[in-house]
């Protein structure tokens, strides 16, 4: 993965200085609460309910053993020894002390990690698919352009001040595991007619209180032009985005005001005067790209047989690979997705003693490296097949081997009201409740893919609008009450659930869920997903179960 | 009484005076509002001593190109630091329109947006609280490098590294 140089390491460096005076000149009165506000959300630090809570950068998920152990003794010395990772592959701290923050920065700072850009109208963390680098049907590594791209972005002094956050995703496949439709710009690696490989450029998608799915705004980038293409875009939106409202803020609003063919012109028109400016040179990209080379695998990984052996002796090893492993593309190893979506855990939360043991078993199993994902797990990209019984038993020993990657059990869920200040409703209770009820893995292994995506307000941190499942918390008078909506995705296939009727009180929530699963048990076709099957229906008969069953 | 500003990185007497709509024309270096510039092209263009603009991220930009070589200063108004269109402004003003003179920001300039917007070409900067100059010199130190391609260092990092 990528390694600081002295200037990477410098300026992160100068940020905690810089960030240490900000917050000792708020202490002391010199800066205003408006005043300071950018300054720490600039550095991931929110002001929630119960305390600061603070967003670490992942960039591109892309963790070394290192620092994973760094932020275990970080989570024990300065929170309550665990963090919460999120559904853009950072973490969350969520009880620092606001005047410990300038020497979490700084400690973050020694293993090369950092709080920039995680909050504010600025560009944020650029995110990648988890199994970037180690999948057969990718076209490239998007990893090394991400690094390309969270250099440029990051500290970028014309667009500190944007109308409104911006987030970037780029993936290689045509599987979509970033859900790179629903970013400000999506950015697909792809080929053109002549074999070349550049960038299929999508724009104003998001989620939020207006999901919208992204557009193409160019077919086809070349590779060394994606700096410029970027800043024209961003320079565009800096310039035409809507100040007077945050909730219109965003490029999707900008894009829907003047319409796609209107943006892209002004775009290409701004592209073209900086084109060779910004023009990347292929010593830069070889410079970036030589710290994603692929490790020493070993050939003959396949030729081992106790893989096999202990799949046909232990059945719950047997399960835990079909449902948290998948195949890799150097024959003989597999990628093993360390689920954190264990029943009764708040979803994405892991605690210290976890985090060492996960950075142990990434030195022994996987060359020292972890990657966050998208749907709040973590994965370890590069495992042995004859290694994948040993990593199970000590996932297994510590609550991380829940065999339940992909499946109802593998919510995505926001912190809601239980610390964010934002929220109307609860959201983690109910999503343990749900992951409580639907424990048992034949059943979810039975049911398969299914998303449920869990927001406690319309801010949607859990994307809720692309869930397969889709559940809102909404605040009525005073009571938490839940909005459902069925048949979204945010994948390759992506779309916006629609509504299935009125909200349901927070008691009859996991009743609901159980409803909607009865519904689909009986009306699949053989093998048809959920989501196959309410594309093919319409949310019709899941909505008569659901309210003809609270009319009785 | 002079007010005190920051230019190219010192503290300096201000000898500009910011003219309203309304306030009669008189001698010495004024700056007038694009709206001005517009009705009162004729007579404007007469004026014997310096001549500046006002730009908030309200005007279009592009409507002054045309006429750049008659300002001696651009002023770029921030409403509220948050409002990040002048950076924009001042970045294509110098790389795009090739303005050589002094660009500066007025309005809610802060200490801890002064490194951007030096970076983004304004050198001169009319701070919200005059009392801080002295320690706002700092600002500018803050960073010794940047990734980009700035105004102040036209090369992107990756073709220095």
């Amino acid at each position: 993965m990528y390694q600081y140089d002295k200037y990477d390491q410098a300026m992160v460096d100068q940020r905690v200085a810089q960030y240490r005076d900000q917050t000792r000149r708020y202490l002391a009165g010199e800066l205003t609460e408006d005043q300071f506000r950018p300054l720490r959300l600039a550095n991931g630090l929110y002001i929630q309910i119960h305390a600061p809570m603070l967003r670490v950068a992942v960039p591109y998920g892309m963790m070394s053993a290192t620092q994973i152990r760094k932020i275990a003794d970080i989570a024990r010395r300065y929170d309550r020894g665990f963090v919460h990772f999120t559904t853009r592959t950072n973490f969350q701290m969520n009880w620092p002390k606001l005047e410990d923050v300038p020497d979490i920065l700084a400690e973050l700072a020694t293993v090369q990690m950092h709080a920039i850009q995680t909050s504010g109208n600025d560009i944020r963390n650029t995110t990648t698919d988890q199994l970037a680098g180690i999948n057969a049907d990718e076209i490239e590594d998007p990893r090394p352009w991400a690094e390309i791209i969270r250099q440029w972005s990051t500290f970028h002094p014309e667009f500190a001040y944007l109308p409104r956050k911006f987030k970037i995703a780029i993936i290689a496949t045509k599987e979509d595991r970033a859900a790179t439709q629903l970013h400000d710009i999506g950015l697909r690696m792809v080929k053109n007619h002549d074999g070349e490989v550049g960038f299929e450029v999508l724009v104003g998608g998001g989620l939020g209180r207006t999901p919208v799915i992204g557009v193409q705004i160019r077919p086809f980038l070349e590779k060394q032009d994606v700096l410029s293409y970027l800043e024209a875009i961003l320079r565009v939106y800096n310039r035409l985005g809507r100040r007077d409202n945050k909730y219109k803020a965003r490029i999707k609003i900008t894009v829907r005001e003047h319409g796609i063919n209107h943006i892209r012109e002004l775009v290409e028109a701004e592209w073209v005067q900086m084109r060779q400016q910004l023009k990347l040179d292929q010593k830069e990209i070889d410079r970036v790209k030589a710290h994603f080379t692929e490790p020493d695998y070993e050939t003959d990984a396949a030729s081992d047989t106790t893989f096999d052996e202990m799949l046909a002796e232990d059945q719950d090893f047997a399960r835990w690979v079909k449902q948290n492993t998948v195949v890799h593309k150097v024959p003989g190893y597999r990628a093993a997705y360390i689920s954190l979506k264990k029943p009764g855990v708040p979803p994405g939360d892991i605690t210290s003693e976890q985090l060492d043991l996960v950075a142990d078993l990434a030195d022994e199993f996987s060359f020292g490296e972890v990657r966050s994902t998208h749907t709040q797990n973590l994965v370890l990209g590069d495992v042995k097949q004859a290694d994948l019984y040993a990593l199970w038993l000590q996932l297994h020993a510590e609550g991380l081997a829940t065999p339940n990657i992909n499946t109802l059990g593998d919510i995505i869920c926001c912190p809601g009201l239980d610390y964010c200040g934002l929220a109307n409703a609860k959201s983690i209770p109910l999503s343990k409740q749900i992951m409580q009820r639907f424990e048992d893995v034949d059943y979810l292994n039975d049911l398969g893919d299914i998303k449920i995506k869990f927001s406690g307000c319309m801010n949607g941190c859990a994307h809720q609008s692309v869930g397969h499942i889709g559940i809102l918390g909404v605040d009525k008078k005073g009571e938490e009450w839940y909005q459902f909506t069925l048949g979204g995705s945010s994948e390759a296939d992506a779309s916006l659930g629609e509504r299935l009727g009125r909200a349901i009180p927070k008691d009859d929530v996991v009743d609901t869920v159980g409803q909607l699963l009865d519904a689909y048990v009986e009306l699949r076709h053989e093998d048809e997903s959920f989501l196959a099957t309410v594309r093919r229906l319409g949310i019709e008969p899941f909505k008569d179960r659901v309210y003809a069953d609270a009319n009785n | 009484m002079q007010m005190q500003i920051i230019k190219d990185r010192e503290i300096v007497e201000d000898n500009w005076q910011h003219l309203d709509d309304e306030a009669p024309l008189t001698k010495g270096n004024i700056t007038v509002s694009l709206n001005r510039w517009q009705e009162q092209h004729d007579i404007l263009s007469k004026h014997q001593d310096g001549l500046g603009i006002r730009l908030s991220g309200d005007d279009p930009l592009e409507e002054i190109v045309p006429d750049l070589a008659r300002f001696q200063l651009v002023v770029l108004i921030f409403p509220a630091f948050t409002d990040g269109r002048c950076y924009s402004y001042a970045k294509l003003l110098r790389e795009r329109y090739n303005f050589k003179a002094e660009i500066r920001a007025q309005g809610d300039v802060l200490f801890d947006q002064l490194f951007y917007m030096s970076q983004c070409g304004i050198n001169s900067f009319e701070l919200a609280n005059p009392n801080r100059l002295t320690n706002a010199l700092s600002a500018f130190d803050q960073f010794s490098e940047s990734y980009q391609a700035t105004v102040l260092r036209p090369e992107p990092l990756y073709r220095r590294r």
